[in-house]
């Protein structure tokens, strides 16, 4: 697109920019003129939903996000946690979705570079990565092109960059065939006092270009993600970036070694909008004005417009307000890692965006202005419907329950992901001690004897469909449960809200709903909202998406010697079910694979009980009594110990007393944990359960080579093994790839 | 690999950059793993003619022991110090997962702390890692003791010839590896089948082999 600055700003043109009337009348005022092409693509930029919230935001305000372990809340590049000894963990979740339908490798790969470039941008060494992945059915023809190039993009990037993808999520849903997801989670280390943002300060100051050159790539990117997708989605190809994971590793020493020289004063990524937002963002935060020279910019393209160079999405850059004292050994810090390096701007004190190119003036706007007056909408909602309970009586028990649950650990949700992990380095760095399979992933804090961060990302879609508040409040409580598995303490988390069209009033009443539902849970368990990301408009030709609120969090683990894994009962060990019998099979697993349907109410979400048996289960971890440990979610008691068995490569012998059999064994009822304790301390644990009035039952014994439940079930972990092992690999036709290897 | 070998040996090694001319004394020289230069032309082209290597070639030369791991696997093997190639995997994605290893031969620094035929428990994490040469060379390399380790039980990750996953160079000095043995030294690390090849490799041979 080359279009002059003076082109003229007709209504199509404001249109293409997902600007309404409304909002271009309050651009009018608050340019005091027309626009040029230039500001309007600016303003589009700053005001688009990505970048400015503006649906989402009178409900964001509604989490909490103070706690006192918060350095940093949301707000800034990523959230910042203290966990002792004046170290901080700085994290963040972020959707890739829309580049990612469109071209899945490259969308994917730098949905990653993004949120690792949000992590050190901060001063943070980033330690770990997750990845949160929706796809269409199966069956869908563009399913398995979307699975294989999401997967390697994910690991093509964090692979190269260094960092151990230690977690994630994979489901599968038809709701989601013509809208993916792509959550991007990382995390990294740094000293409390050493955390960098992107306020400036200081009239007069270099503003700096650091990183890769300048290209066409992404221009229009945010406005793109904030739109709906229609059958014209080919065309926009050209709006997804090209990510360069050796630049990106380059970047982060070089801007690691320049914050340690203590040049630089602000610094802030140029992720969504480029240029723009980060240069809007240091001089509002920080009452300036910028002035930019477009043609100090570093660019790898010829006859790049202003338009463009301000609205490029390429990726691996930085913007940083560098002390002019510092600026040469800045500079030789990034010829060094062979990175662009260039004086771009100068801070004012006129608190105007000043543009120059070529000579001219291209834009000249209130900076202010920009951030400050984006549009708040309070957009019309209504309260989603609510289900009536339904008793297990209403639903059919299967016919074999051995069958049932061979068909459930080889669905498509619940089977194995060893296909996907495998692709992804668990164990770079060294430090990894939970690799993906179990509760969470757990990596161990370089320089410190004892102490590990647990993290795990979690939502169940189908539930948040059902209902909003229960289905909000059920994110994060599982990833809580999944934490307090492993033996950590809950500290925060990170919110990657991913919804349909907001100006659609049950969409929104979805959005209102669950998160108050979040915030509620939040609360109950002490994990505070720290960093976060809004995906609107994730519907195609009409149709959204399951409303899929990913909750990214992260647990303290004090001595890692005395940490839970699922993969470690041993013959002898007593099990016991935290928790009582289940009796939920509405939009359960079960209800879907056995009975081929999705309805009814989700689960309830007893937040006093989830802290209560968490605080339990925890205690009991840290006290050396579990040997092992796992959460029961999807698929229920019988999946749940199913995985236990198959993880630890050992039977077990259940006698559990039940009312209705398919509810017991898969019902999802919530706040439940499997905690296998070794024999000599089962009597101890159980008078421990009852002194705490916290519900158990002691439901077998680990040992032999097939899980035995009642009468109702005996399969052998082999065959268990077996089932839940081939569905991906199948799925995915690695069985004939191979074959052809031969 | 620097937190590994600071662990074992008890001391930092000293770091070169990849425009360096010349290596500071040394009884060890290890490339490391890691995506130089991206790959993007070929895993270890570009770092193959990095200034260092002329260095490493003379170090290797002078009967410096050479260490490379994964992408220094194929930095040795681009840069002629060690026969072969490694190609794509035959899975054609990336593979990151813990193998089998078998040590093929003991006779030598790196792997004397080992039994011949004993079988290690070992990561790996590459996507170039399918070793080949041709008939002449593999006849070669196998009649010569140069094959360090094979993959066992059916564990091949990646297709390589005659299971190889590591190679000595003819004299011996220089080893190259796909596996990351620099991942399976602290009982943090859930084993430390690795570290005995450090241990080797640095003759700190009064350390008992675990």
């Amino acid at each position: 697109m080359t279009v002059n600055n003076t082109a003229p700003i007709t209504p199509e043109l404001i249109a293409s920019h997902g600007i309404n009337d409304e909002e271009y009348q309050r651009i009018l005022e608050l340019t005091e003129r027309e626009p040029s092409f230039t500001e309007l693509g600016i303003w589009s930029a700053m005001w688009n939903e990505h970048c400015s919230y503006k649906s989402s935001k009178k409900w964001l305000k509604t989490l909490p996000t103070d706690g006192p372990r918060v350095v940093y809340g949301p707000g800034e590049n990523a959230g910042v946690v203290d966990i002792g000894d004046d170290d901080v963990v700085v994290f963040k979740m972020e959707s890739h979705n829309h580049p990612s339908f469109i071209e899945p490798y490259q969308g994917a790969a730098t949905g990653v570079g993004g949120i690792l470039r949000d992590v050190f941008t901060m001063g943070a060494r980033p330690i770990a990565a997750m990845n949160a992945l929706r796809f269409g059915e199966p069956d869908h023809p563009k399913t398995r092109h979307l699975v294989s190039g999401v997967v390697s993009g994910v690991g093509g990037y964090g692979n190269s960059f260094g960092v151990p993808t230690v977690g994630g999520e994979v489901n599968f849903h038809p709701r989601y065939n013509g809208n993916i997801l792509v959550n991007a989670f990382a995390a990294g280390l740094a000293k409390r006092d050493a955390i960098y943002v992107s306020k400036a300060e200081g009239v007069g100051l270099p503003v700096v270009y650091l990183g890769a050159k300048t290209g066409r790539d992404g221009v229009g990117g945010a406005t793109m993600a904030s739109a709906e997708f229609d059958d014209s989605i080919e065309e926009k190809r050209p709006t997804v970036q090209v990510g360069d994971p050796f630049t990106e590793k380059c970047l982060l020493e070089a801007c690691l070694e320049l914050m340690a020289s203590g040049a630089v004063i602000a610094i802030q990524d140029m992720g969504a909008a480029g240029l723009t937002c980060s240069a809007v963002e240091m001089g509002a935060r920080g009452d300036l004005g910028i002035r930019l020279n477009l043609d100090d910019v570093p660019v790898r393209e010829e006859n790049m417009t202003a338009y463009e160079m301000m609205l490029s999405e390429s990726q691996e850059r930085m913007l940083m307000v560098l002390r002019p004292e510092k600026e040469e050994q800045a500079k030789q810090i990034f010829t060094k890692w062979g990175l662009d390096f260039a004086v771009v701007g100068v801070t004012t004190d006129d608190l105007r965006f000043s543009i120059h190119h070529q000579g001219e003036e291209v834009a000249n706007l209130p900076i202010k202005k920009l951030g400050d007056e984006a549009p708040e909408y309070d957009r019309p909602w209504i309260e989603p419907g609510t289900h009536s309970p339904q008793e297990p009586h209403l639903f059919a028990p299967p016919h074999d329950y051995n069958a049932a649950l061979i068909k459930l650990l080889g669905s498509p949700d619940l089977s194995s992901r060893r296909w996907v992990w495998e692709q992804y380095d668990t164990w770079i760095q060294g430090n990894s001690l939970q690799l993906p399979g179990g509760d969470a992933g757990v990596v161990r804090v370089e320089g410190h004897d004892t102490k590990a961060l647990a993290f795990s990302s979690d939502v169940t879609p189908r539930y948040v469909e059902a209902d909003p508040y229960q289905g909000g409040k059920q994110a994060v409580a599982e990833c809580y449960r999944n934490l307090i598995a492993t033996g950590a303490e809950p500290l925060a988390a990170t919110d990657n809200l991913n919804f349909g069209n907001p100006e659609k009033p049950e969409i929104m009443g979805q959005l209102v709903a669950a998160v108050r539902g979040i915030g509620e849970a939040c609360e109950a368990l002490s994990m505070p909202i720290v960093s976060g990301n809004v995906s609107l408009y994730n519907e195609t030709n009409g149709e959204a998406i399951l409303p899929t609120p990913t909750i990214g969090g992260v647990g303290l683990i004090e001595d890692h010697a005395r940490m839970a894994r699922i993969d470690t009962a041993d013959t002898g060990d007593v099990v016991f079910l935290i928790g009582t019998e289940a009796t939920h099979l509405a939009n359960s697993l079960y209800q879907r694979e056995i009975l081929f349907e999705e309805s009814g109410p989700a689960p309830e979400v007893d937040l006093l009980m989830e802290r209560a048996r968490g605080d339990f289960v925890l205690a009991a971890i840290r006290s050396e009594y579990a040997s092992a440990c796992h959460d029961i979610s999807d698929g229920g008691l019988a999946i749940a110990l199913a995985e236990m068995c198959m993880a630890s490569g050992e039977g077990m012998r259940c006698e559990i007393e039940v009312t209705y059999p398919h509810s017991a064994l898969f019902g999802e009822d919530q706040a439940r944990y499997l905690v296998a304790v070794d024999e000599q301390w089962a009597d101890m644990f159980a008078a421990n359960c009852e002194g705490s009035g916290v519900s158990f039952a002691k439901i077998g014994t680990v040992g032999g080579d097939r899980l035995i439940i009642n009468d109702l079930i005996d399969i052998s972990v082999e065959d268990m093994t077996t089932t839940h092992e081939s569905w991906f690999p199948a799925f995915m036709g690695e069985t004939a790839l191979a074959a052809a290897a031969e | 690999m620097i937190a590994a070998i600071t662990k074992i040996s008890g001391h930092a090694p000293t770091l070169a950059w990849h425009t360096d001319t010349a290596l500071p004394d040394s009884e060890l020289v290890i490339i490391p793993g890691g995506f130089s230069h991206g790959d993007y032309l070929r895993a270890g082209a570009i770092a193959a003619r990095a200034p260092v290597m002329k260095a490493v070639a003379q170090a290797a030369e002078n009967g410096v022991r050479i260490l490379g791991v994964c992408n220094g696997f194929q930095t040795l093997t681009e840069s002629g110090l060690l026969p072969g190639a490694l190609m794509r995997n035959a899975g054609l994605t990336f593979v990151c997962k813990e193998v089998k290893l078998q040590i093929a031969n003991n006779q030598n620094p790196f792997t004397q702390l080992y039994q011949e035929g004993e079988i290690i428990r070992c990561p790996v994490a590459h996507h170039d890692g399918n070793y080949f040469a041709d008939a002449k060379t593999l006849e070669r390399i196998e009649g010569e003791g140069q094959v360090a380790f094979r993959y066992a039980e059916g564990s091949n990750p990646n297709g390589s010839l005659n299971d190889i996953a590591g190679i000595f160079n003819a004299r011996g000095n220089v080893l190259g590896m796909m596996p990351h043995p620099e991942n399976l030294v602290e009982p943090a690390h859930s084993g430390i089948d690795g570290k005995r090849l450090f241990q080797g490799a640095l003759d700190l041979l009064e350390v008992e082999p675990a």
